[in-house]
């Protein structure tokens, strides 16, 4: 089990989704992996998409201009 | 116990798409969900840009209808691919820069590519006859299901009754009889059919979902292609056009001005990318300097932003100019007064 980051800072919706969404597809079941993104879209949209795609949210966070999604790959 | 067909829908985050979906699921089939991203996507994050517009909700309408129908979704980033559409559209462009035939055709092929590598049996889509003046006239839908290789598996539930059976329905995946017979541009029926699924809260029922169908947004498009003297762009250049108010003063470059806090922060991104004003003794809007710029077009530039500080009445505002190298230059400026301003220049 790894932790990995993940950069989608200045993606519009749907960027830092899809970016999670490829990131994720290279992970195994255990890893983690932050995503800091500017788009304050993505606090509710990579949620979304763990959700229906059956992947845990351990974390999200706002920091500045920032907002970070923590998740455990599943 | 028979395994489930597979269907794979193509789901844009509007009301049509997701009962086409719910419609399947009540039939029992597989449905996984399919959504392209072509960098055109209107969505409320891009407006969300802007700080006046923050205070409504943001959300992906695509994710949003597959949480609601309980199935995967599979968002697609075909901006590379969606060029040659958009740029050598075959079927021609539509009111504004919307290639709405070619772009149905070339998102129904990838959907085929995904249910063949996928192993999955069909393809489902909201379409309805008559709805759209482009991609969904009565006689184009062939050409749609031709074009894409799609034929025969290809069904599109709100209106299947009123088409001819596709393999699904003929070999009995799904119950004809329960398909639907919409057609035209009235939204009643889908509105009642949302109500009886117990969907609330969908996006705006006619909404579109591509800039390009947006005048002003096309002729940003447009200019953008006669200044370059061809008609080719980057995801950055798309985005841009969303944001600002875009002014041209002359052919060789146009300012970025952006409009308010939001804008502003957006546009900061992009700062190493371009020349680029601030003003320094009064607030004001960050600006990016497109093209190639002499002497002469910096200070009508500053003379512009100065226009648009808050200074925009005093005699002089100091600007800060950092060229593309990162040199950097301050300067004083008288802010153009708006009669100077001519209104062909904004694009």
């Amino acid at each position: 089990m790894s932790s990995y980051k993940l950069d989608a800072r200045n993606m519009l919706c749907p960027l830092p989704v899809i970016k999670t969404q490829d990131k994720t597809a290279e992970l195994k079941r255990g890893d983690t992996l932050e995503v800091v993104c500017t788009d304050p879209g993505a606090l509710n949209d990579i949620p979304a998409w763990c959700r229906i795609n059956g992947h845990e949210v351990l974390d999200t966070r706002e920091t500045g201009d920032e907002v970070i999604i923590t998740l455990l790959v599943s | 116990m028979t395994t489930p067909r597979k269907a794979v829908a193509l789901i844009s985050g509007g009301l049509d798409s997701l009962l086409a979906a719910r419609l399947m699921l009540e039939q029992g089939i597989h449905v996984e969900g399919i959504n392209f991203y072509t960098g055109f996507c209107v969505e409320g994050h891009t407006h969300a840009i802007r700080k006046k517009d923050k205070k409504k909700p943001k959300r992906n309408n695509a994710l949003w209808s597959a949480e609601q129908l309980g199935i995967k979704l599979h968002i697609v980033d075909i901006i590379e691919e969606y060029k040659d559409i958009v740029i050598n559209p075959k079927h021609g462009y539509g009111a504004n820069l919307n290639p709405c035939l070619d772009c149905k055709i070339f998102m129904i092929s990838k959907a085929r590519q995904w249910m063949e590598d996928n192993g999955f049996d069909f393809i489902i889509t909201g379409e309805v006859i008559g709805q759209r003046p482009m991609s969904q006239r009565k006689e184009l839908l062939p050409v749609v299901v031709r074009e894409s290789g799609a034929n025969d598996r290809l069904l599109r539930p709100l209106c299947a009754k009123n088409l001819a059976p596709t393999l699904p329905e003929r070999e009995g995946w799904v119950d004809r009889d329960k398909l639907l017979d919409f057609h035209g541009r009235n939204r009643k029926p889908q509105m009642a059919l949302a109500k009886q699924f117990g969907f609330e809260d969908y996006a705006s029922p006619a909404g579109g979902c591509c800039f390009l169908t947006d005048a002003n947004y096309a002729k940003k498009l447009a200019d953008l292609w006669e200044a370059q003297h061809e008609k080719k762009y980057e995801l950055d250049d798309i985005m841009l056009l969303k944001v600002g108010r875009h002014i041209r003063p002359k052919p060789n470059y146009k300012l970025i001005v952006s409009r308010e806090e939001g804008e502003n922060k957006f546009l900061s991104g992009y700062r190493k990318n371009f020349t680029h004003i601030e003003t320094t003794s009064c607030g004001g809007p960050l600006t990016l300097v497109d093209g190639d710029v002499t002497e002469e077009d910096i200070e009508t530039a500053s003379r512009i932003v100065a226009r648009f500080s808050q200074g925009k009445n005093e005699d002089s505002v100091t600007v800060k100019i950092t060229h593309i190298n990162g040199d950097e230059k301050t300067v004083n400026v008288l802010p153009m007064p708006p009669s100077e301003i001519k209104q062909e220049w904004y694009v």
